[in-house]
């Protein structure tokens, strides 16, 4: 077989020389007013978004920032739903909003596919991954997870009060991909760094933020030579020898999904995991509940994800269009808040309440449409496990301290300090 | 009753195969697909209505017989 020189100088060369995309002026502080200042990065909302999403539904729903160079914000579930199907004046070329926007050249690929790319792109770089994430192929990851959802809380040996995010919650996600994609177990504390720096720094000076993403490309790329003098069954490998349209993928598509598959899982599942175990730390009713019926759980991680649901994503306007009553401008950025929607009083009986045993739950927690969440499946499992063997193995649990308590800033929110006392 | 799902709306949530398996599989690639030929056998008629109220994509319908 002849050398695979795609990754060599040339690629780094390429990399370089891309197009630069606009950059916009960076915007933090107190936010005056949420319907026409909003920001998801400031304290405020990370400490609790609902009522402040619950009070925007009501006197403007479609709420508006000039911060990160002009952004909007939907909050009721049917504008989230027809922006997420709205492909055509919708783009996803950037899902994170910073003040960069890449340049338009970029779709209908972006930068990371298939997350950031459009029709008719989309689809086939999606239908290249399917198919090691359904919720068949996922289950083989399952006797593993367990197991080491086991050791950590036997690492709790001792201990009356332990941080169910820091020490239990965060390293599941993280030792699941990187055994899926053949990187070394003990690389996952610097997954934490790439997360941070990707989705967390978005408020840097653009500069800094671009030499931090840098690092995890460097990182990916490591991993990538690694695999070409070791091929092996997993991810990295497969990427690496996947086709598409009669050849091997571009090599930027690959260093791309790889960054994707890498940061997508990790802090998304570890809030949800830590958010499920904050509302039963602090709820003992639903506790003893589902200690009593472990068979409502599949249910009641539903409602978890509805109620806490992590992940917003974002879009790019294509070209300025009047919507739903307000003008957005062409690059305006749109987040897609998934968890406004999911708390929406128009699509959800006592939506504000925490319902466990919720039968109808129509949530868009993974969103909707064709970008629906490529690691559902995987998510699913890795949440059940989790919250299976913790209730297992500590029956009671409380907030050791609730002001303790602290959760992430940005597009996913979860809990990144949970106190708990477990004896 | 019979089941169907729309295969233009389908997005591979798969929480058909997950609330109702004896009705709903997964395909090779994720997507949902009706196990048969969507007859819901007597005593399964409130799986498949959850199914197709929990659906998130409005995929799957039931055709109620007359």
């Amino acid at each position: 077989m002849a050398a695979d020189d795609r990754f060599s100088e040339n690629y780094l060369q390429t990399r370089e020389e891309r197009p630069l995309g606009t950059r916009s002026e960076v915007v933090t502080g107190p936010v005056s007013d949420w319907a026409t200042d909003f920001s998801h990065v400031e304290p405020d909302w990370a400490a609790d978004p609902y009522p402040i999403q619950d009070d925007l539904r009501q006197r403007c729903p479609v709420a508006h920032t000039d911060r990160f160079g002009g952004a909007w914000l939907p909050t009721r579930y049917d504008d989230v739903a027809a922006i997420a199907y709205d492909t055509e004046r919708f783009s996803s070329r950037a899902i994170i909003v910073s003040n960069f926007r890449p340049p338009r050249e970029l779709a209908p690929v972006g930068g990371s596919p298939p997350i950031s790319s459009d029709p008719p792109f989309h689809h086939d770089a999606r239908k290249l991954l399917l198919p090691a994430f359904t919720k068949t192929a996922v289950t083989r990851q399952e006797p593993g997870t367990r197991r080491f959802c086991h050791s950590l809380i036997d690492a709790f040996a001792g201990q009356d009060v332990v941080d169910a995010a820091r020490d239990y919650a965060q390293h599941i996600p993280v030792r699941v991909i990187a055994d899926m994609l053949g990187f070394p177990p003990e690389d996952g504390p610097q997954f934490r760094t790439f997360v941070e720096d990707l989705l967390e720094g978005i408020n840097l000076p653009p500069d800094e933020r671009i030499e931090r993403v840098s690092r995890l490309f460097d990182y990916l790329l490591a991993q990538v030579n690694d695999h070409l003098e070791h091929q092996r069954d997993d991810l990295t490998s497969y990427l690496l020898n996947a086709e598409l349209y009669g050849r091997k993928l571009d090599p930027s598509h690959v260093v791309g999904t790889m960054a994707l598959l890498l940061i997508a899982g990790i802090d998304t599942t570890w809030s949800a995991i830590g958010a499920s175990l904050w509302h039963l730390a602090k709820t003992p009713g639903d506790r003893r509940r589902l200690a009593a019926e472990p068979g409502l759980l599949p249910t009641a991680i539903e409602e978890f994800l509805r109620a806490f649901a992590p992940v917003t994503m974002a879009r790019l306007v294509r070209d300025d269009v009047h919507w739903h009553g307000v003008d957005m401008k062409a690059d305006d950025w749109i987040l897609l808040s998934f968890p406004a929607a999911n708390r929406d009083p128009a699509q959800f009986d006592r939506a504000g309440e925490v319902v466990i045993d919720r039968e109808i739950n129509r949530h868009a927690a993974f969103g909707l449409g064709i970008h629906r969440c490529l690691g559902s499946h995987l998510a699913r499992m890795e949440l059940r496990v989790a919250l299976q063997v913790w209730l297992e193995r500590i029956g009671d649990f409380t907030l050791a301290d609730p002001s303790a308590v602290t959760w992430s800033a940005g597009q996913i929110r979860g809990p990144r300090t949970l106190p708990l006392r477990i004896r | 009753m019979k089941v169907q799902i729309n295969p233009e709306r389908c997005q591979g949530h798969g929480r058909c195969y997950d609330l109702a398996p004896d009705l709903f599989g997964d395909d090779d690639e994720g997507f949902g697909k009706v196990l048969g030929d969507g007859t819901v056998p007597p005593g399964q008629e409130h799986d498949a209505r959850l199914a197709a109220l929990n659906c998130p994509e409005h995929a799957i319908e039931l055709l109620e017989e007359a």
